[in-house]
């Protein structure tokens, strides 16, 4: 038990277990959409368009998540806005503005001092620096997403499944469109602590697709890539003080494990069950 | 703001009484400038051209017409997800975009059908628009959606995932859905491509069973034989109205001469082969 119970001494320990947790299960839950609508791409390029507005609010000296939440609201209705009536293509646009706003991140960044540890803690977490002001900003933000999510689970459902029933249902589609683009731009800076900007997606899209494996029905699979993404939190979290690994990664990798492990054996439709 | 509150106490537009169920004056639907290079030397280019029809309630049409001859554009008219560049469409004596009444059933190919929902959640989405935000399904909402399913005789699939059914089932629970919506007007888009024979008269009857209610009733087809049998009129397209009538009326020699043009080859007095390459996907 030692291994377990020896890390909780530390108050920064207890505080990065209780963030990776709400992070993983907040970002799991609204993930089941992300997976259901196809928008892995959009969540990876959003998470990294952020990354300007941190790097502004860190050299003012102003709390990351502001800056982040500016700029990742921005981006989204952005890319909305662009892909609903522009000529371009939706994975061009979005992939001009990803690569563009990122560049911009890193050149305001390079132009500042101790360029490599920031930069390192922007892309890839940091998880042991968790303060409690830190922890607030997730309760507050991660209890919004959910809430959102629930209040608004029948509309979401009509919308991601058959867009032609809203218009017929005479639902605000267009609204309900960018309240949820708005929602994954509230998780990513949720999220931005813990993971990081570049590996934000696996923490969307890897247990929500774990999940998609193991049932049919939407609110079972938002529990179960909840309980995945928590346990991936908390495991990672563990791994990464006992193997003194970086905790980010060490969280995405307990994610993929698990997500390995589904795709073999899930029931019924794992890889190695079907060829049984 | 306003309009957004608007929208979200939206409960749908009153009825006019005496008016028919459904009534387009002189629609045309250019298609975009520059989009398919459509704008061509010979001037605009259109996906409908000055259509003018009267639907009264309870009718059932079937709508044909080669492949692209704006079958599904004129649906997404009615529908109101595409407004006409000209004309009038008047659904009880107003405009579609103000009706929750109206029910579409879409192609099979454009439903993923992997998608965690069964049978009941789907059935359940025709119900969203009455329910109204930030409640849920109360037990009449249920009662309704069980009702509907045993309409279609499919209640013994309610608790189904959708990708378990048979393609005829998946077409009977979204009929369901429909009826949960309580539609007054139904649009299906190629409800019978693809289904063996028992599974398309398991939808006539479905849809037999919808006369007594007075739900109008528009398919879009490819089947011209069920077309001219199994429905009070036909109307045949191909960007214009080439005829709207009764199946011996409409389904003449000339008249799909007019309408599929080289795709008809004349054997005989009598007999015409059909070579138009049907089938889901192409827009019809």
């Amino acid at each position: 038990m030692d291994w377990l119970l020896e890390p909780l001494q530390f108050d920064f320990i207890v505080r990065a277990l209780v963030a990776a947790t709400a992070v993983g299960i907040v970002c799991s839950i609204l993930g089941t959409y992300v997976v259901l609508r196809g928008m892995a791409f959009f969540g990876d390029a959003l998470a990294h368009t952020i990354l300007p507005g941190v790097v502004i609010a860190f050299l003012l000296g102003w709390p990351l998540a502001v800056g982040a939440l500016i700029m990742g609201v921005l981006t989204a209705l952005g890319i909305g806005f662009m892909t609903e009536r522009s000529a371009i293509k939706e994975d061009t646009a979005i992939g001009v503005i990803f690569a563009g706003m990122f560049a911009l991140g890193v050149a305001l960044l390079s132009a500042s001092g101790n360029y490599t540890v920031d930069l390192a803690h922007f892309l890839f977490g940091n998880l042991l620096g968790v303060t409690n002001g830190d922890l607030w900003t997730i309760a507050i933000l991660g209890g919004v997403v959910l809430l959102a999510i629930f209040l608004f689970y029948k509309e979401f459902l009509v919308i991601s499944f058959d867009p032609v029933l809203a218009t017929t249902l005479r639902l605000p589609a267009t609204f309900l469109r960018y309240l949820l683009l708005i929602l994954i731009a509230v998780t990513i800076v949720v999220a931005l602590q813990v993971v990081g900007i570049a590996l934000m997606l696996a923490m969307f899209v890897t247990p929500a697709a774990a999940a998609s494996l193991l049932t049919r029905r939407l609110p079972t699979m938002m529990v179960i890539a909840g309980v995945i993404g928590a346990f991936s939190g908390v495991a990672g979290l563990y791994a990464s003080y006992h193997l003194n690994i970086a905790s980010g990664p060490a969280v995405v990798l307990v994610a993929t494990l698990l997500f390995v492990l589904v795709f073999l054996f899930a029931p019924g439709r794992g890889y190695v069950w079907q060829r049984l | 703001m306003a309009e957004l509150v608007r929208q979200i106490t939206y409960r749908g537009v009153s009825h006019q009484p005496g008016t028919p169920t459904l009534e387009m004056r002189d629609i045309s639907v250019a298609y975009a400038a520059g989009a398919n290079g459509v704008t061509t030397q010979r001037g605009t280019q259109y996906a409908l051209q000055a259509v003018s029809f009267k639907v009264e309630a309870g009718e059932r049409i079937a709508v044909v017409g080669p492949n692209g001859a704006g079958k599904s554009t004129l649906f997404k008219i009615i529908v109101g997800t595409l407004k006409p560049s000209q004309g009038e469409v008047h659904i009880f004596g107003q405009g579609p975009t103000g009706h929750i009444c109206i029910a579409y059933v879409p192609q099979r190919s454009q439903i993923d059908w992997s998608f965690p929902v069964t049978v009941e959640d789907v059935v359940m989405m025709g119900r969203v628009g009455r329910i109204g935000f930030f409640r849920w399904p109360r037990r009449q909402d249920w009662q309704i959606v069980r009702a509907s399913l045993e309409r279609v005789r499919a209640l013994h699939l309610a608790k189904k995932q959708i990708g378990e059914l048979s393609g005829g089932q998946q077409q009977r629970v979204f009929i369901a859905r429909a009826l949960a919506q309580e539609a007054e007007l139904l649009l299906l888009d190629e409800p019978l491509t693809g289904l063996d024979v028992p599974s398309q008269e398991a939808i006539f009857e479905v849809l037999d069973g919808l006369r007594p209610d007075g739900v109008t009733v528009l398919v879009a087809t490819h089947d011209l034989n069920l077309a001219a049998e199994r429905f009070d009129r036909v109307m045949l397209l191909n960007h214009q109205m080439v005829a709207f009538g009764s199946g011996t009326a409409v389904l003449t020699p000339e008249n799909l001469l007019a309408a599929y043009g080289g795709h008809m080859h004349r054997l005989s007095e009598t007999d015409l082969l059909l070579t138009d390459t049907c089938c889901e996907g192409h827009d019809g």
